[in-house]
C-alpha cells in the first residue's frame, strides 16, 4: 500500500537526468545562438538606449512641458493633465526625477514593441480561427508563468541588462493587447462588414477602413492594459538591471529601508495613474462617434 | 430628363438553389427530384434556402422580391452579387455569370455595377456623411476631388445638404438611410440592391422614402432590385413583383396581377389587406367603348388607378367615364357601380378571381 501514500513518482535518477539533458541542452542553444539572437535584439538596444538618452537629457521643464502636451493631445480635459504635472512635480521635488525617466522610457519601449508585435498577431488572430487556437494556450502560459521563470533562460541567452530587461517585460504585458485586438476585430459589426464587402473592398480596404478604426477603442483599452502590465513589472525586470524606479525599491527591501520603498512606490502607481487616466481619456474620445446619441 | 435612357443592366436568376449546411452539395440532386424542405431539415441536418428560382429581372425597373422572413428574401438578393455563394444556379448580368466569377473579376463586379442600401443601414460610424457616401469610389480608388464632387450631388438630391459634417450617429434613423441611399447612387452602378432599406424606419419617413425613391428612379433608371416583407410597399414601389415563401417564389408579375389573381391561400391573405384602389388600373373593369352618350363627356387616361377615376368622376359628378389612351382615342368605358365594387376587398380568393373576369 505504499504507493497509496506517496505518490508513485518518475525515478530520481530518470528526473535527474532528464534536468541536467534540458539544461545542458538549453546551455548548448545558449553558446551556439547566443550571440544572433543578441545580435537580433540590437536594434531593440539602441531604440532603449536613445529612449533613456533623451528622456534624461532633456531639461525637466521641457519634459514636463513634453508631457503636459501629449496628455492634453490625447485627453482634451485640463483635470489629467493637472494631475499629471503635479505627479511628475511631486516626484522630481522627491529626488526621484530621472528614476522616473528612466521607468518611463523602458515603459514606452515597452509599449512600443508591444504595440508592434501585438497588433499584427491580433489581427491575424482574428482572421483565423486555428491560428487562435495556438496562440491562445501560449498567451495564457505568458500570463500565469511566474515571471521569475521565464527570466531564466532570457538572461541565460541574453545576460543582464536593459534588453532581456525589456524583453521580460514584453512577455508579461504583450498579452492583453493581441488578445483585445484579436476580441475588437471580431466583434466588429457584421452588417457594417457586409457593406464594405458589397462595395468590393479587397481584404486590405476592409481592414484598414473598417476593422481597425471600429476595433480602435478595443484596441485602446489593449494598450491602456499593457502600459499598467508593464508598470507592474519594473521591479521585478529591476533585478535583471533595468534601471529606474525599481532599483531603489529592490534596494530597500534588501535593506530594510522603509521610506525609499514607499517613495519609489508611488512614484510607480502615480506613473501609472497618469498612464491610465490619459490613454483611457484617448479611448474615450475614440469612441465618441460610436455610441449611440439618438434612439 | 424623362427621356434619359436606361442606364441598368437586366438581372437573370436561372435554376438557383441554395442549401445551408456542412455539405450542400451532396442534396442538392435530391432537392432537384423534390425533397421537402422539412425532410431534408429533420433527415440530413441541412437547411433549404432556395429552391429553383427563376426570375428575370428587366434592365431599368424596379423589382420587388417580398416575402416574410424566413422565406429567403434577403438570402436571395445576397446572391446577386453574390455576398452569399449558390449551391446551384447561374446569375447572369451583363452575360456575364456572377456565380463563375474569380475573385478578382467579383470584386470589380461589386464596385462597377452593384451598389447596396441595408436594412441597418451598415454606415461607418467613425466617418462623417460626406466620409460614407464616397466610400464606393474611394474603394474604386477615384481621385478625391472627384469622389466628393459626385457625393455632394447625392447628398443634395437626398435632402442632406448641410449634414456633410455630421456623423452617423448625430442623425435620425431616416437621415441615416438617406446616407445610405446617398452612398449607393454615389457608386453610381447600373444595379441598386435593397435590402429591407426602409423596413427599421417607422410609416410615415418610410412613406417619404418610398417617394424619394420612386423619384429618383424617373432619372436614373436603374435597375433596382428591392427588398421588402410589407405588400403595401411592394405594390407602390415594384414595377415588378415576385413572391417568395419557403425559399420558393409562388407568384411573379405586376402589382395589379397579384392583387387580381392572388396564386394560392397565403398570397391572398396578403392581398386581404391591401388598399386596391391605389393598384387596380382603370382598364381592367372597363367594358368595351359602345355607349358614349352614358359617360357625360369624363375621361381617365388609360393606367389610371380606380381610386384617381373614383376622384374625377365624383368631382364631376358622373356615375360613368370613357377610358382614352395616349393619343386619346377611347378604348373603354367604366360605371361607378363597377369601379366601387373593384375597389371592395372580396370576400374570398374565388371571389377576387371573378372580378379579375
Amino acid at each position: 500500500m505504499d504507493w497509496f501514500y506517496s505518490f508513485p513518482n518518475m525515478n530520481d535518477d530518470t528526473l535527474r537526468n532528464l534536468k541536467k539533458a534540458m539544461d545542458e541542452g538549453f546551455k548548448a542553444f545558449t553558446r551556439e545562438y547566443g550571440d544572433i539572437i543578441e545580435s537580433f535584439f540590437q536594434p531593440l538596444q539602441y531604440f532603449l538606449i536613445e529612449a533613456e538618452r533623451f528622456m534624461t537629457t532633456t531639461p525637466w521643464p521641457i519634459m514636463l512641458l513634453l508631457i503636459g502636451g501629449i496628455a492634453w493631445i490625447a485627453s482634451r480635459n485640463w483635470k489629467i493633465v493637472a494631475g499629471t504635472i503635479i505627479t511628475l512635480l511631486l516626484i522630481g521635488y522627491f529626488d526621484m526625477w530621472s528614476d522616473a525617466m528612466k521607468t518611463i522610457a523602458m515603459i514606452f519601449v515597452g509599449t512600443v514593441v508591444s504595440i508592434f508585435v501585438g497588433i499584427p498577431i491580433g489581427i491575424i488572430m482574428a482572421r483565423s480561427d486555428s491560428f487562435q487556437r495556438v496562440v491562445n494556450p501560449i498567451l495564457d502560459v505568458m500570463q500565469t508563468m511566474p515571471s521569475f521563470v521565464y527570466l531564466i533562460p532570457v538572461v541565460m541567452l541574453l545576460g543582464i541588462g536593459k534588453v532581456p530587461g525589456l524583453i521580460a517585460v514584453v512577455i508579461y504585458a504583450i498579452p492583453p493587447m493581441i488578445r483585445l485586438t484579436n476580441l475588437g476585430i471580431r466583434l466588429v459589426d457584421k452588417d457594417v462588414l457586409e457593406a464594405a464587402d458589397a462595395f468590393g473592398s479587397s481584404s486590405w480596404q476592409r481592414l484598414k477602413n473598417v476593422q481597425i478604426p471600429l476595433a480602435l477603442p478595443t484596441i485602446m483599452a489593449g494598450i491602456n492594459q499593457t502600459i499598467m502590465m508593464a508598470l507592474a513589472m519594473v521591479v521585478i525586470a529591476s533585478m535583471i538591471g533595468v534601471q529606474g524606479l525599481g532599483q531603489p525599491v529592490l534596494r530597500s527591501v534588501n535593506g530594510q529601508f522603509f521610506s525609499l520603498g514607499l517613495f519609489n512606490g508611488l512614484a510607480i502607481v502615480g506613473i501609472a495613474i497618469i498612464f491610465d487616466r490619459v490613454s483611457q481619456a484617448y479611448g474615450k474620445r475614440l469612441q465618441k462617434h460610436q455610441e449611440v446619441v439618438h434612439g | 430628363m424623362a427621356d434619359r435612357s436606361v442606364q441598368g443592366a437586366g438581372i437573370k436568376i436561372k435554376n438557383l438553389y441554395k442549401i445551408f449546411g456542412q455539405r450542400p452539395v451532396s442534396y442538392v440532386e435530391a432537392v432537384k427530384k423534390g425533397m421537402s424542405k422539412t425532410e431534408l431539415n429533420e433527415q440530413h441536418g441541412h437547411v433549404l434556402g432556395l429552391r429553383d428560382i427563376n426570375i428575370d429581372m428587366p434592365a431599368g425597373c424596379i423589382q420587388v422580391v417580398m416575402g416574410l422572413s424566413g422565406s429567403g428574401k434577403s438570402t436571395l438578393i445576397r446572391h446577386i452579387n453574390r455576398l452569399i455563394d449558390p449551391t446551384s444556379g447561374e446569375v447572369i448580368i451583363d452575360g456575364a455569370d456572377v456565380c463563375k466569377m474569380n475573385q478578382n473579376d467579383l470584386r470589380e463586379f461589386r464596385r462597377h455595377k452593384t451598389a447596396m442600401v441595408f436594412q441597418k443601414f451598415a454606415l461607418l460610424p467613425h466617418r462623417t456623411v460626406l466620409d460614407n457616401t464616397v466610400y464606393g469610389l474611394e474603394i474604386q480608388g477615384l481621385p478625391r476631388d472627384k469622389q466628393e464632387a459626385q457625393a455632394r450631388r447625392w447628398i443634395e438630391r437626398v435632402g442632406l445638404k448641410g449634414f456633410e459634417g455630421h456623423y452617423p450617429n448625430q442623425l435620425s434613423g431616416g437621415m441615416q438611410q438617406r446616407v445610405g441611399l446617398a452612398r449607393a447612387l454615389t457608386n453610381d452602378a447600373p444595379i441598386l440592391l435593397m435590402d429591407e432599406a426602409f423596413s427599421a424606419l417607422d410609416p410615415l419617413i418610410r412613406m417619404d422614402m418610398q417617394s424619394v425613391l420612386l423619384d429618383l428612379q424617373k432619372e436614373i433608371r436603374k435597375t433596382i432590385v428591392f427588398i421588402t416583407h410589407d405588400l403595401d410597399e411592394a405594390l407602390r414601389l415594384g414595377d415588378r413583383i415576385a413572391i417568395l415563401r419557403d425559399g420558393e417564389v409562388v407568384q411573379q408579375g405586376t402589382g395589379q396581377d397579384i392583387v387580381l389573381q392572388p396564386a394560392d391561400e397565403y398570397i391572398s391573405n396578403f392581398v386581404k389587406e391591401v388598399n386596391r384602389g391605389r393598384v387596380i388600373m382603370v382598364d381592367t373593369i372597363a367594358t368595351p367603348a359602345g355607349a358614349p352618350a352614358t359617360s357625360g363627356g369624363v375621361t381617365v387616361r388609360t393606367g389610371t388607378i380606380l381610386e384617381e377615376a373614383a376622384k374625377t368622376m365624383t368631382d364631376a359628378n358622373q356615375q360613368y367615364a370613357t377610358i382614352i389612351d395616349d393619343n386619346g382615342k377611347p378604348t373603354g368605358v367604366i360605371s361607378m357601380n363597377n369601379l366601387i365594387q373593384a375597389m371592395v376587398t372580396p370576400i374570398s380568393h374565388l371571389t377576387s378571381k371573378a372580378a379579375a373576369e
